[in-house]
């Protein structure tokens, strides 16, 4: 049915920004939805998107950001990141986009493994039980290389 | 395009999803799925009517309205039409491929 040649993507998300999460999850979700295999590997600030306490804390970048049309003094002030973060999210759920934990949750049930990067749990003191229990464990770069196992695999940084 | 599905002639598009759904039946539904590869049981029959019913009632299909549908969870959804569900079983329900994102 599919003519795509994409059998599986593989996604490394190391920014902990609300709009670099839901990047990652909309492709890594649209994969499956097409019938293609697909994993996250969280690194770095990515593994705040995966941190039980942090996960639904994940905030749109008002500063340094020439997308916002903002002043950078202005998008440094008290309250403006949050605020910004708050309309963001109300526009995300009139489009029906779950938030982050929810995400995570289909993610994980349509079969798309979630990995932690343990060079930087161990970097940010993480623990097993700081993380979601979604997660499919914690593995170094080398072994999520080698989950690009076929041909038609793809690998993408965010 | 037409397209000859159980012994009916079918409006189609280029992907194979009916263009009018009033020529839908059970058996053209049973032809496509067997086409995909899926096997229908009584509980796809159960997500397939949850699928007309939103559609009846012009409400989109999302992988998160399944989620929350109380019919089905998306583990299971999976399981039943592998190999991208949403757009199998709209296609087999004879109803437009979602163009949704999520």
């Amino acid at each position: 049915m599919s003519q795509t040649k994409v059998k599986k993507m593989l996604f490394i998300l190391s920014k902990g920004t609300i709009e670099n999460a839901y990047a990652a999850f909309v492709m890594a979700n649209g994969a499956r939805m097409e019938g293609i295999e697909s994993e996250i590997f969280f690194t770095f600030f990515g593994l705040e998107a995966i941190q039980k306490k942090k996960l639904e804390h994940l905030r749109v970048a008002t500063v340094g950001n020439p997308a916002m049309h903002m002043p950078t003094m202005l998008g440094g002030l008290p309250g403006v990141e949050a605020l910004a973060t708050k309309m963001m999210k109300k526009e995300m759920e009139k489009l029906d986009m779950p938030p982050i934990g929810e995400f995570l949750e289909i993610l994980s049930d349509s079969g798309c493994k979630l990995w932690g990067c343990k060079l930087a749990v161990d970097m940010f003191h993480l623990k097993e039980e700081d993380l979601i229990d979604e997660l499919d464990g914690i593995i170094t770069i080398g072994d999520f290389y080698n989950r690009a196992d076929q041909e038609g695999t793809h690998l993408l940084f965010i | 395009m037409r397209k000859l599905i159980a012994h009916t002639e079918i409006e189609v598009n280029e992907e194979g999803y009916l263009t009018d759904f009033s020529q839908w039946t059970k058996e053209i539904g049973e032809c496509i799925a067997d086409e995909n590869g899926v096997c229908l049981t009584d509980r796809h029959w159960e997500v397939i009517s949850y699928i007309h019913e939103k559609h009846n009632k012009d409400e989109p299909l999302s992988i998160r309205g399944i989620k929350k549908s109380g019919v089905i969870d998306v583990k299971e959804f999976y399981s039943l039409f592998p190999g991208g569900p949403l757009k199998k079983a709209t296609m087999i329900a004879g109803i437009p491929k979602p163009k949704s994102c999520i």
